[in-house]
C-alpha cells in the first residue's frame, strides 16, 4: 500500500471551492513530508487543464499530478470535507472524499493503486471513509487486506 | 487485443481505470492487454488499440481513432466496466 501517516489524513475539512479542497489534499501530502508545498498547485493545474476528470466515482476525487521533483517520496493523503464540493464532473458531483497522490515514477505505484481499488471496490466505502471520526478509522479501512485477491 | 485507458496524467486515475478493467476481463473470460497512458500520448499508445476506457473529458480530445469509445462513469464499479466491456466486445 502506498504510505498513508495518520499525519496525511485531515478529516472534516471546511473548503469554499473545489481548488481548496485539492490544495487541502495537497498540504496533508506535505504535512507528511510525502512532496514540498509546490504539488498540490501543480494537482490544481492538472483540473484546470483536463477538467474534473479526477471525480473517478460518486463523492470521490483523485487528485494527482505526474512525477517531478517536488515528490519527495511515494505516497498519499485523504481529505474529508464538511461541506462536499462541486468539481464540475457530469456524473459524480459532489465530493465529499479527496484523495491526495503523489508517485517518484509512472510505473511503480502500481500495486499501490491495485490495493487503492480493492479498497473502493466496495461501494460502501467511500461513504464510510466520509463518515470517518477519526484518523484510526480511516487506517482501518485503508489496510482491509484484499477480498477479491486481484493485486497483481 | 489491446484495450488502453487514458487519464491527464497517465498516473493514478488510468491506473485505477486499468486495474479494474483487468478485473471485468477476467470475468468476461476475455485475453486482452491493458495499457494506462496519458491523452498526450493517445495518439501513438492508442494507435492499434481495440478499445479506449476514459472519462467523459477526454472524449473530444482524443482525436480521429479507429478504436470504440468507453465512457466510464464510476471508475471503481466494476460491473460498469464488465457491461460496457461486454457491449464493445461481444
Amino acid at each position: 500500500m502506498l504510505s498513508l501517516p495518520d499525519s496525511a489524513i485531515a478529516l472534516q475539512q471546511h473548503a469554499a471551492d473545489w481548488r481548496e479542497a485539492v490544495l487541502l489534499a495537497g498540504a496533508a501530502l506535505t504535512d507528511a513530508g510525502v512532496t514540498t508545498d509546490e504539488y498540490g498547485p501543480r494537482m490544481v493545474a492538472m483540473v484546470e487543464e483536463f477538467g474534473a476528470y479526477i471525480v473517478i466515482a460518486p463523492g470521490l476525487a483523485l487528485a494527482h499530478a505526474r512525477p517531478g521533483p517536488d515528490v519527495l517520496e511515494s505516497g498519499m493523503s485523504v481529505v474529508t470535507l464538511d461541506e462536499p464540493v462541486v468539481f464540475g464532473h457530469p456524473y459524480n458531483d459532489p465530493v465529499s472524499v479527496v484523495l491526495g497522490l503523489a508517485v517518484i515514477t509512472a510505473d511503480e505505484h502500481v500495486s499501490g493503486i491495485a490495493e487503492l481499488a480493492n479498497v473502493f471496490n466496495d461501494p460502501t466505502a467511500i461513504d464510510r471513509v466520509a463518515r470517518a471520526a477519526t484518523q484510526g478509522e480511516v487506517q482501518a479501512l485503508f489496510q482491509r487486506p484484499s477480498e477479491t485477491g486481484g493485486v497483481e | 487485443m489491446k484495450i488502453v485507458a487514458i487519464c491527464g496524467a497517465g498516473v493514478g486515475t488510468s491506473g485505477i481505470l486499468k486495474v479494474n478493467a483487468e478485473r471485468a476481463l477476467r470475468r468476461l473470460d476475455i485475453e486482452a492487454d491493458v495499457t494506462a497512458a496519458d491523452i498526450a500520448s493517445v495518439s501513438v499508445v492508442a494507435a492499434d488499440a481495440q478499445v479506449i476506457l476514459t472519462s467523459p473529458e477526454f472524449v473530444d480530445s482524443l482525436g480521429k481513432t479507429n478504436a470504440d469509445i468507453i465512457v466510464v462513469e464510476n471508475y471503481f464499479d466494476v460491473d460498469e466496466l464488465t457491461a460496457k466491456l461486454e457491449q464493445a466486445l461481444g
